[in-house]
């Protein structure tokens, strides 16, 4: 198991932190009597890696460097590589998306047929980055899989579409748009896709409330999930 | 609607209106009211646009197909979804990473082992403990899901059956489907919907007599499954109905991120259980069927081909059960309770209550802080991605390192491949937009989730 809780202060800029934890239990105002109550934790997603990465990750991402200087992506388009639990994720400026898949798809060492969607992630911790575009891209001719993590701040919530290089990112984007809020600019079409078009707000943000009714049943009440004790 | 707007018979259907836009006088009638409609303008094109669904019994569940029709011929089709969205993926983040088990089971209706499967892999990829999980629980696991292959590709052939007027082939598929059920049931308490796989392993191990129990069905199974397949391969009007029909080539599929039985009737022998193999499945021997017809009947002779392979694998898998634990040694992780099928189909084991209720306090504790609190989860992310009946089965977990997941999103293949719908059926008949879609065999749970 890899540990990722680190106190508040603990140096390094490049942290991720994703919550901040309070107490022993994650309760507040129930008298907890343990002595943790003023514990302050913050936890943090996994640091980025320095090469060599190991495995095919390497090869990969030399490959990549050279066909990226092939297509004029500037160097600095990936911010950082995290690898972890044997994944490898490509952090990618948002500018440079459009031309970073389109390597990923074209250039024969890389051969990334099959884009398998985007996928959102709300970090409000994350200041100047809170939304997150997740795709995740396989390679059939290599067998390969890779992650790429595109970050847009929520006051500019807007990521390139790759639906020209991908079109079977279209609904996925629309997806996303409809559950994060995220601008898929260029895009044919963004229009929501679960929700009725008329639906206030985008349901999987972490400022979305759940919602939910409590429920009496023989004369108790059980409130709704989210103002149950969580102890998370 | 706008001021435009003046209704034809507003006494007698209030539905009946048209009104006019800038590419003419726009109609709306909702049956039997045809007559109502003034002959279109001279010298404008018409055009007819057919809303089929969400309720329509051809559209494979709560499926909206939006068609604009020339004639008989279809000239786009859209789809629209949405109709079945439970908010399952939001909901998970309110619930421990056991519970989350009880809601992934209920996205791809059909296919429930896979998804249950497909998360638990995740999570425990997440924890580090993915080679800790015992050899039996991982033999069940692989047993489950190809015999709900088995269920979920009988549901496609009996519904895609049942759609294109094959009724017998309906009621055939569904009752072969029963026996799989039947073990189901036998083995986890329901036939649907069972969140039996849990992270570490499974809910229990299989009944005394189970194992006997699946080899006296599966005999059956396969010569029921020939019976209903026997209606369909090289029957004419079958072949009518799907030769050709619903054409996607390589180039389409790919682009389009289409995976599972559409893409191997592309040819392409793509498949996880080979290409990335999880659970153990390149210890087993087994085949990808593929077709180069690219059509319907390729992706319907798939599924027959499939189904045999899957019984193949299934008896490998009872071949190589060996008694031992189900659920991971790991205590932290491990659902501390054995469970046993009561009267009510399912409850705690009669020995761990007398062990926690009068032997020990700590068994007690442990219990109760597991069951109510759940474990903590390292944080960090994983794609974890299995072959489902109908493709790629994704799911990317996020982990901030708290008791609940902090987002669990699903890559469902009914969903990516439902987007293929326009390039299989434009320039069709409509008859073969059907056809199409049930040879897609989207399931509306996972699509919507």
């Amino acid at each position: 198991m890899t540990d990722n809780s680190l106190a508040l202060n603990a140096p390094g800029p490049e942290l991720d932190v994703v919550a901040v934890r309070h107490g022993a239990f994650g309760v507040s105002g129930s008298g907890d009597t343990s002595g943790f109550g003023g514990l302050t934790e913050a936890v943090a997603m996994p640091g980025p890696s320095a090469k060599p990465y190991g495995g095919w990750f390497d090869e990969l991402s030399e490959e990549l460097e050279l066909a990226m200087a092939d297509r004029g992506v500037v160097a600095g388009a990936i911010e950082k590589v995290v690898v972890d639990r044997g994944e490898i994720t490509f952090f990618v400026r948002r500018d440079q998306l459009v031309g970073f898949v389109q390597a990923l798809r074209d250039e024969p060492g890389l051969r990334f047929e099959l884009c398998l969607g985007v996928s959102g992630a709300h970090y409000p911790l994350d200041k100047g980055r809170e939304l997150h575009g997740v795709y995740h891209f396989r390679s059939i001719t290599h067998g390969r899989q890779i992650r790429v993590e595109v970050t847009c701040p929520d006051a500019d919530a807007k990521i390139p579409s790759i639906t020209a290089v991908y079109p079977t990112n279209n609904w996925h984007e629309r997806e996303t748009f409809d559950f994060f809020g995220i601008d898929f600019t260029g895009h044919p079409a963004l229009t929501r896709i679960q929700m009725p078009d008329d639906w206030p707000g985008h349901p999987q943000r972490k400022d979305y409330p759940l919602g939910g009714i409590p429920v009496v049943y023989k004369g108790a009440t059980v409130p709704p999930p989210n103002e149950r004790r969580s102890y998370a | 609607m706008s001021e435009q707007v003046k209704f034809l018979d507003e006494d007698t259907d209030p539905y009946a209106t048209s009104y006019d836009s800038t590419e003419g006088t726009i109609y709306t009638v909702s049956g039997g009211d045809w007559d109502s409609i003034k002959a279109p303008s001279e010298g404008k094109h018409e055009r007819l646009v057919v809303n089929m669904g969400p309720q329509h019994p051809s559209t494979h569940g709560v499926l909206r197909l939006i068609l604009e029709l020339d004639g008989e011929t279809v000239t786009e089709a859209r789809c629209g979804i949405g109709y079945l969205h439970t908010g399952i993926e939001k909901n998970m983040e309110y619930r421990t990473w056991t519970q989350g088990v009880t809601y992934v089971t209920r996205m791809d209706y059909l296919a429930p082992f896979f998804n249950e499967t497909a998360y638990c892999l995740g999570v425990e990829k997440l924890l580090g403990v993915t080679e800790q999980i015992p050899e039996r629980a991982t033999t069940i696991r692989v047993m489950m899901m190809e015999l709900n292959r088995i269920s979920s590709h009988l549901v496609a052939l009996a519904t895609g059956g049942m759609e294109l007027g094959a009724l017998t082939a309906m009621t055939f598929g569904f009752r072969e489907r029963e026996l799989v059920l039947d073990i189901f049931e036998m083995i986890t308490g329901l036939r649907m919907n069972s969140a039996y796989i849990r992270p570490g392993g499974v809910a229990n191990d299989l009944p005394e007599d189970g194992e006997r129990r699946i080899r006296e069905t599966l005999p059956l199974l396969k010569k029921r499954m020939k019976d209903t397949t026997d209606l369909l391969v090289d029957n004419q009007i079958w072949m009518g109905r799907t030769v050709g029909v619903g054409y996607l080539d390589l180039a389409g599929c790919m682009a389009l991120g289409v995976t599972g039985p559409v893409l191997r009737s592309a040819g392409l022998p793509q498949d996880l259980r080979k290409t990335s193999p999880y659970c153990g499945y390149e210890t087993y021997e087994f085949d990808i069927p593929t077709q180069t017809t690219c059509d319907a009947y390729g992706r319907f002779l798939i599924r027959v081909a499939e189904m045999a392979q899957s019984m193949l694998i299934v008896e490998q898998c009872l071949d190589r059960l060996k008694p031992g634990p189900v659920m991971i040694e790991d205590r932290k992780v491990g659902w501390p309770a054995k469970l046993s099928i009561g009267s009510d189909g399912q409850g705690n084991s009669p020995e761990h209550i007398k062990e926690i209720m009068s032997q020990s306090m700590e068994a007690l504790i442990h219990h109760f802080k597991l069951v109510t609190e759940g474990f903590r989860v390292p944080a960090g992310q994983v794609y974890s991605a299995i072959e489902s009946p109908r493709g790629e089965l994704g799911v990317h977990i996020v982990s901030a390192g708290g008791t609940q997941p902090y987002r669990v999103h699903y890559r469902d293949p009914s969903f990516t491949n439902l987007q293929a719908v326009a390039a299989m059926s434009e320039g069709g008949q409509i008859a073969d937009v059907v056809a199409a879609v049930a040879s897609i065999d989207p399931v509306m749970g996972g699509v919507d989730r």
